[in-house]
């Protein structure tokens, strides 16, 4: 049955195809964890292991943010493999600001300005060859960025 | 059509150190407008996907505790001149905007 074998030669390619494609590419917008109100629960929707500190990671951001509405983030990493970067800030009405999915071509230094509503304890969680690591530090805002 | 990205990119050896500011209200939905006492609804860059030479290097996924005008810099390896960066954001009222810049 020439058919026969042809279709099943068809799905096996393709299946080997889409294991092919490196896991980075099936990125979609985490919109459950965006929605999250707290850190715990952002943490607990978008990574499925245990976080832990490390040294590794490189949290720059200032001590005092005199303008809530624009606070520089940077992190950076020299952990290997590293797959995604999210910005996690406590005290926010919802914590998760930003998350960057990197590919291998990736350097693990990225920056962002965010917003803070009051004085908060700022987190990252870097995904590294599978593993999840972190690094936080408390800011304090003298003004509140939600209002505008 | 959103506001145009403006991208400024610098190569050293092989990593392109990228700089992008896109002009967007990012409003949270929680900002009450003063005058007539209204709630601005959400109006926020969701995702911003970076390619270079057409492949996604870095896909960034964005709340709305993300500051007015975003401004976000990263780096990509083994980059060269000639090479043509693209960077779009879609917000979450479905507009889009998208730009480009050749290394050099």
């Amino acid at each position: 049955m020439k058919l026969q074998r042809r279709a099943l030669l068809r799905s096996l390619l393709t299946a080997a195809a889409v294991l092919a494609i490196p896991r980075w590419l099936f990125a979609a917008r985490p919109d459950k964890a965006f929605d999250e109100k707290s850190a715990e629960s952002v943490i607990s929707s978008l990574f499925d292991g245990p976080v832990t500190e490390s040294d590794q990671v490189t949290l720059k951001i200032p001590d005092i943010a005199e303008n809530g509405a624009v606070v520089p983030v940077t992190v950076s990493t020299g952990l290997a493999d590293v797959e995604s970067i999210s910005v996690i800030v406590d005290n926010n009405p919802t914590p998760l600001a930003a998350m960057f999915e990197l590919s291998p071509q990736s350097v693990a230094d990225v920056s962002i300005r965010i917003k803070m509503g009051e004085s908060s304890v700022v987190r990252t969680v870097v995904k590294a060859g599978g593993k999840f690591y972190s690094a936080s530090k408390e800011v304090k805002v003298t003004i509140g960025g939600c209002g505008g | 059509m959103g506001n145009p990205i403006k991208i400024k990119a610098k190569l050293k050896d092989d990593i392109a150190e990228i700089k992008a500011l896109m002009p967007h209200p990012m409003e949270s939905g929680v900002r009450v407008n003063a005058d007539t006492g209204e709630t601005v609804p959400k109006h926020y860059i969701q995702e911003v996907v970076c390619k270079l030479n057409g492949n996604v290097i870095t896909t960034a996924f964005w709340g709305t505790g993300v500051s007015k005008d975003p401004y976000m810099a990263f780096k990509v390896k083994g980059a060269k001149v000639g090479d043509k960066l693209e960077i779009s954001w879609k917000d979450n009222t479905g507009d889009t905007s998208v730009a480009e810049v050749v290394l050099s």
